[in-house]
């Protein structure tokens, strides 16, 4: 967690709470106010050209990490820094740089993309929007796009509903490039596409990271995706971090059961799943003491329902447990 | 993730063009017959002066009511000796122009009080669609019978009346129209692009409620233009002896069991450019309208 400033974005104890109005008042007197910690002590850097996956089930708090990412949502407490200053607060030419310099691809590609716009104005838009490119090199530099996206440059004319779902994602790939972003941010950018479309996306999303050298926060809830994508993993429990760490060490040997629970949910070829998570995750509202996985927890000791573990530095890796598996190839 | 599970490209909402239409027209056989009928009621009016074969207000004394037959009056003439086809053609200059100016006038103003409603929320829509509501709370023809009251009869009052009368449908899906759009991703891609307030709603908001609005409206023009023929049949629109077919039906109610033609030639000429209106407006809202053709 070295803050050099050289990172992109640095998240210090983010929290978001929601204010869900109060719980069902009696009688006599209003209920307790009741608020909803979406996001409670979330630290986290990107670095140039380094590729993160958020894992996590739904309502883990990844959508709403990214909407701070991006500053569609401001935090309630901590700090969320883009290029050490408050993404929130960024305004003038920083707040154009931002929106240079971090491109977000939708999960729902298609509902990003204006029905009435053709492909050449809608990967042409950030173009345009931030006078990046001269009119008369504009079709040009839009082929270019569609190109390096291995779309032919036929599609300009095209309306989006008359693409394919592949088709419309890698429009959306190549409108996310058009200002040559720095950052990357995709939210479950290949989920619902058939196999072979999700390789070919996985695929150039990995070479253009690598080759360009643009960093990718990628957020998804499929581990095969995250660990072929990204060099680092996060794993999201109710609002907090509670893995983070290489892929390829925290997916082998993984130190938060959390984790394992997660690894051992996904489906493998001609292998029962092993141990289905129990349950489903809590709701984020009136939090229990303690650790915020016990209750689903196998290897829950009495001491686990009383402290809440911070997240803890281990060598590069760091979790959030009072009692780490035991990891054959374990660092420390 | 809804782009996934579509079976067939027909069911995405699809940006009109000339060429979507044709190819809806080639496989919908009324829809074609409805276009060359509606276009047939615009050459006639167009070129009234010299489709009819008499002026509308000429009087041939030796022949009133005559029946339809063959010969000088085809289509047969009325207790002035008025040449019923001529007049029927130069009506149908009045209805349509009554019609789509009467649509113009709804659509602009529901376009505004729509746009304004929907984008501003809070007070401000409050207040706007309440208004709205009171629009609505009254008949179109009750409340075009209001207008003329005020105004005054001839054909740019009833043009006018119907018009206002029209803004309040017209404000409503106008209003449905840019909430829908304004919760789109791309709505919110573009401002986090750094777009500019005033240039989303330009360029993503506008032509997304513009196109549901023009379906609309050719749907709407059937309906101005009954609304109108309402008001001449009533005596309170279009005075005489101006050739407008809901005058010449109530003119002709009084002969309707010895002469019916007298009233039947202009209400068969209604209904069926009523009917044709319909199917083409069906037609276009079939093809374009993202609300029918949703994707799932």
């Amino acid at each position: 967690m070295s803050a050099t400033s050289t990172d992109i974005f640095r998240l210090l104890d983010v929290e978001k709470t929601y204010d869900i109005g109060r719980a069902s008042a009696s009688l006599f007197g209003a209920g307790k106010r009741r608020k909803l910690a979406a996001l409670d002590g979330v630290r986290l850097t990107v670095k140039p050209g380094e590729s993160l996956a958020l894992v996590g089930e739904s309502g883990s708090g990844k959508t709403t990490l990214l909407r701070v990412l991006l500053g569609l949502t401001a935090p309630t407490d901590g700090r969320a820094l883009f290029r050490e200053k408050e993404i929130a607060e960024l305004k003038g030419d920083d707040r154009d740089r931002f929106a240079r310099d971090v491109a977000l691809i939708y999960q729902d590609a298609r509902g990003s993309l204006n029905p009435r716009m053709t492909v050449l104005d809608l990967v042409a838009e950030p173009l345009d929007h931030h006078g990046l490119c001269p009119r008369a090199e504009r079709r040009d530099r839009v082929a270019a796009l569609l190109q390096r996206v291995g779309l032919p440059a036929e599609m300009m004319g095209r309306y989006t509903s008359a693409l394919s779902g592949g088709q419309v994602r890698r429009v959306a790939i190549a409108r996310a490039l058009a200002s040559n972003p720095s950052v990357l941010v995709a939210d479950e950018a290949v989920s619902g596409l058939d196999v072979s479309t999700q390789a070919q996306l996985l695929k150039l999303l990995r070479d253009l990271q690598r080759d360009m050298g643009v960093s990718l926060v990628f957020i998804t809830h499929d581990l095969g995706v995250a660990a072929y994508l990204c060099e680092r993993i996060a794993v999201m429990y109710l609002g907090r971090i509670v893995e983070t760490g290489a892929t390829r060490e925290v997916l082998t040997a993984p130190a938060h059961p959390y984790t394992r629970a997660l690894l051992n949910a996904s489906p493998k070829f001609f292998a029962p799943i092993a141990e289905p998570l129990p349950g489903e995750i809590p709701s984020p509202i009136d939090l229990p003491k303690g650790c915020r996985f016990a209750g689903r927890c196998v290897e829950a000791r009495d001491d686990c329902r009383l402290t809440d573990p911070a997240l803890r530095a281990d060598g590069a890796r760091a979790f959030a447990c009072l009692h780490p598996l035991d990891r054959p190839r374990a660092l420390g | 993730m809804a782009d996934v599970t579509l079976p067939a490209a027909g069911l995405r909402r699809r940006p009109a063009t000339l060429a979507g239409v044709w190819a809806y027209a080639r496989s919908h056989v009324w829809f074609l017959i409805a276009c060359a009928v509606a276009l047939a009621y615009v050459l006639a009016a167009a070129f009234a002066p010299w489709v009819a074969p008499h002026a509308p207000t000429d009087q041939d004394m030796m022949n009133f009511m005559s029946p339809p037959a063959w010969g000088p009056h085809l289509l047969g003439t009325d207790s002035f000796g008025q040449d019923l086809l001529s007049r029927t053609i130069y009506g149908a200059r009045y209805a349509l122009a009554i019609g789509l100016g009467a649509v113009a006038i709804g659509a602009f103003g529901g376009l505004v009080i729509g746009m304004a409603a929907g984008l501003s929320g809070g007070a401000v829509e409050w207040a706007l669609m309440r208004f709205v509501d009171a629009l609505l709370a009254l008949p179109s023809l009750i409340m075009a019978i209001a207008f003329i009251s005020i105004l005054g009869q001839g054909v740019d009052k009833v043009v006018l009346a119907v018009g206002v009368a029209l803004i309040g449908p017209f404000s409503r899906t106008v209003r449905g129209d840019v909430l829908q759009v304004k919760a789109q991703a791309f709505v919110e891609a573009a401002g986090l692009m750094g777009v500019k307030r005033l240039m989303v709603v330009w360029r993503h908001v506008l032509p997304n409620v513009i196109f549901p609005l023009a379906v609309q409206a050719t749907i709407r023009v059937s309906y101005a233009i009954l609304v109108s023929s309402g008001l001449s049949f009533l005596g309170i629109g279009v005075t005489p002896p101006t050739p407008d077919w809901g005058l010449m039906i109530a003119e002709g109610r009084s002969f309707v069991s010895f002469a019916p033609w007298i009233a039947g030639v202009p209400g068969a000429a209604l209904a069926i450019l009523l009917i044709a209106l319909s199917v083409v407006g069906d037609g276009v809202r079939e093809q374009f309208d993202p609300k029918l053709k949703k994707e799932a």
